[in-house]
């Protein structure tokens, strides 16, 4: 049976009430995948920025290492294994070496992360390669927010005080070379990158490394003895839950929306099928069904929903394809999300975000559209005939 | 060929604590090719008969048979599947969908059996012809008259050519020139195609046309007649 086509008839026949809830209905579609987007490009743009600057393709960590314990930093090193010693040479990899320090500028006490890394390095992003070996102060690579923080321009000295391996006090003037500018918070707060060589022997621990940072080309992986592999999803978990989080809360909105949609598309249906019961009763005079019935104020209903994406995507994919090129310029706040926002965030409408947002979007309205018209089969043909609701 | 028959037919009706007794004892045949009426006063059960045979209700008891089909035996979907395909309705309230053009009203039927666009197509403008409302084919009920919104449900009833047509009070809103209008149309079809007309009508204009008339009191047939009259000649007005 053309049911498809009786219910375009009559869903455009109805005029302005299908207006209505087709408008808010597009409201809904173009809202939820355009809010989503930017949630995605937040995630897109910030795992990347940690995957450039400080995950690369997954990290050896020390066995001992443990990010959260500032007081195990000073245990967590080790001898680079063989193992990996191919790829480093081959620049797939690269060592890292951390060391808990403390820095005075303005006479005031900070503590900081000294962080050595190879200066010839390309596995990350980090621009490693200003940090050449300067013979009267150690050279140190900062970011923009540490530089902010600490007050300090490229050529200023600064104090640096550590421990060595055996735990003695030592200090020397380090001097900024270079500030980068960093998505990724995590290089950047509370950290000097220095020459690993330099910090190897300024802590007495030549060839070692806290942390070994893989290439994102590197395929087979295992784990070392004393060396464990961590994956970039293992690394990046914070800011994936962070998003996950965020995408969440903004479903309230969502089902808030939906609701007023589906409170409107399931009055207009009770509605319908209270006024048009001599409609029914004649639809069954002349042959129908109440199963056909009952699919045509379906389709009726559901109708709403494909006219709602057709709206949806005449004013939807301009302004979709629109923020998705220009950009979308964020407020300065949201440095506090705790990674990387950039100042131009690029949402990204991803086809399964698409598809799926489609998907349950017309999945409810049809099943809204579906409730009230059980209310069919409780009608005699006669009853209907005669305009009463059996 | 019998096309209808009711076996000791009773349908009751639950009225408070008792039973409301619409028909009764019917035991009536209807040939193919019939020109009859339900006659008789309001609340004498004319409708819920009609209703029964266009399997539109099921008795109570007894039994009826339209097409070789046991209207009590048929599911719901069997029922309306022997409307699509074989009965015709016509209403005292023409019953039109009212966001249908006429065209769209008279080609319903023809989108539920299915028919083939170009097909249907023709059947569609032969019977808005026939009906002499081929010039109303795009107006919406809203902007019919009642008579021409009668022959559009005409239409929309003979244009599957269905074996049996059942009109219930199709003239109660018509005025003389209309209703005998619509009669003429109704008989030259049933002349031309043979097609088997059951009226439910009080109104001495259809009265006058008929060919058999089934006289019905308190859900009884009283009477059942056959009128012996020249085809297309009846006393007018
Ligand atoms: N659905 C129903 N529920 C209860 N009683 C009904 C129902 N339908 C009909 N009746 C009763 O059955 C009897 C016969 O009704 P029916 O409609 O068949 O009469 P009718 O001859 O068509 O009358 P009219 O000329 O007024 O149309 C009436 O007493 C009516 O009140
Ligand atoms: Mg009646």
């Amino acid at each position: 049976m053309p049911a498809l086509r009786l219910a375009y008839r009559n869903v455009v026949g109805k005029g302005l009430r299908t207006w209505l809830n087709v408008a808010v209905l597009s409201l809904a579609y173009v809202l939820i995948i355009w809010h989503q987007g930017i949630f995605i490009g937040m995630l897109r743009h910030g795992s990347q920025a940690m995957i450039d600057y400080e995950v690369g393709g997954g990290q050896y960590w020390h066995r001992n290492y443990d990010p959260l314990d500032i007081l195990s930093y000073d245990d967590a090193h080790g001898r680079i294994p063989a193992e990996l010693s191919e790829l480093i040479s081959k620049g797939k990899a690269t060592p890292i070496l951390i060391r808990q320090a403390a820095i005075y500028p303005e006479a005031r006490l900070h503590s900081v992360l000294l962080k050595g890394i190879d200066l010839s390095q390309t596995v990350l992003k980090i621009p490693s390669h200003h940090l050449k070996n300067d013979k009267e102060a150690l050279p140190v690579l900062i970011g923009k927010r540490m530089a902010k923080r600490i007050a300090m321009k490229i050529d200023d000295y600064i104090t640096i005080r550590w421990r060595d391996a055996k735990g003695t006090f030592d200090a020397l003037e380090g001097k900024i070379v270079a500030i980068m500018d960093t998505p990724a918070t995590a290089v950047d707060k509370g950290q000097l990158w220095v020459p690993l060589e330099a910090l190897q022997k300024m802590v007495q621990l030549e060839n070692e490394a806290t942390l070994i940072v893989v290439g994102r080309d590197v395929v087979s992986i295992q784990d070392l003895p004393e060396w464990k592999f961590k994956e970039p999803d293992f690394l990046m978990r914070d800011i994936i839950e962070m998003v996950r989080g965020k995408r969440v809360g903004a479903a309230i909105l969502y089902a808030v929306l939906l609701f007023l949609a589906m409170l409107a598309i399931f009055d207009t249906q009770v509605l319908a099928i209270f006024n048009r019961r001599k409609e029914i009763g004649t639809l069954m005079a002349l042959g129908m069904s109440r199963g056909s019935v009952i699919l045509l104020f379906t389709l009726e209903g559901a109708m709403n929903g494909i006219l709602a994406m057709a709206v949806g995507a005449i004013y939807g994919i301009p302004l979709l394809v629109f923020t998705a090129q220009r950009g979308i310029t964020l407020p300065e706040v949201t440095e506090e999300f705790g990674f990387a926002i950039p100042p131009k965030l690029f949402p990204f409408y991803s086809v399964g975000l698409i598809v799926g947002t489609v998907f349950i979007v017309s999945l409810t309205v049809t099943i809204v559209s579906f409730l009230p018209t059980r209310r069919i089969l409780k009608m005699k043909p006669t009853d209907a005939l005669r305009g009463k609701m059996s | 060929m019998i096309l209808v028959k009711t076996r000791n037919l009773l349908k009751c009706y639950p009225m408070g604590l008792r039973k409301l007794t619409a028909l009764k004892d019917i035991n009536l045949e209807f040939q193919r090719g019939e020109f009859c009426g339900l006659i008789g006063p309001s609340g004498s059960g004319k409708t819920t008969l009609l209703n029964i045979i266009g399997s539109l209700d099921v008795p109570s008891q007894g039994s009826v048979t339209v097409l070789d089909k046991k209207i009590e035996e048929l599911s719901h979907v069997e029922a309306a599947r022997l409307r699509r395909n074989h009965i015709g309705f016509i209403f005292q309230t023409y019953n039109l969908l009212l966001l249908y053009t006429a065209y769209e009203n008279v080609e319903f039927p023809l989108l539920l059996i299915e028919m083939p666009e170009a097909k249907r197509k023709k059947k569609v403008m032969d019977a808005l012809d026939w009906l002499g409302i081929a010039d109303k084919a795009d107006s919406r009920p809203a902007q019919l008259s009642g008579g021409e919104s009668q022959r559009v449900a005409v239409a929309r009833a003979i244009v599957k050519l269905p074996q049996l047509v059942l009109a219930d009070e199709p003239t109660a809103n018509l005025d003389a020139e209309n209703s005998f209008n619509i009669l003429e149309m109704m008989v030259k079809l049933n002349r031309e195609i043979n097609t088997t007309f059951i009226f439910a009508t009080h109104d001495e204009k259809v009265i006058r046309y008929l060919r058999r008339k089934i006289h019905l009191v308190d859900g009884q047939v009283v009477k059942d007649e056959i009128v012996n009259q020249e085809r297309g000649n009846p006393c007018r007005h």
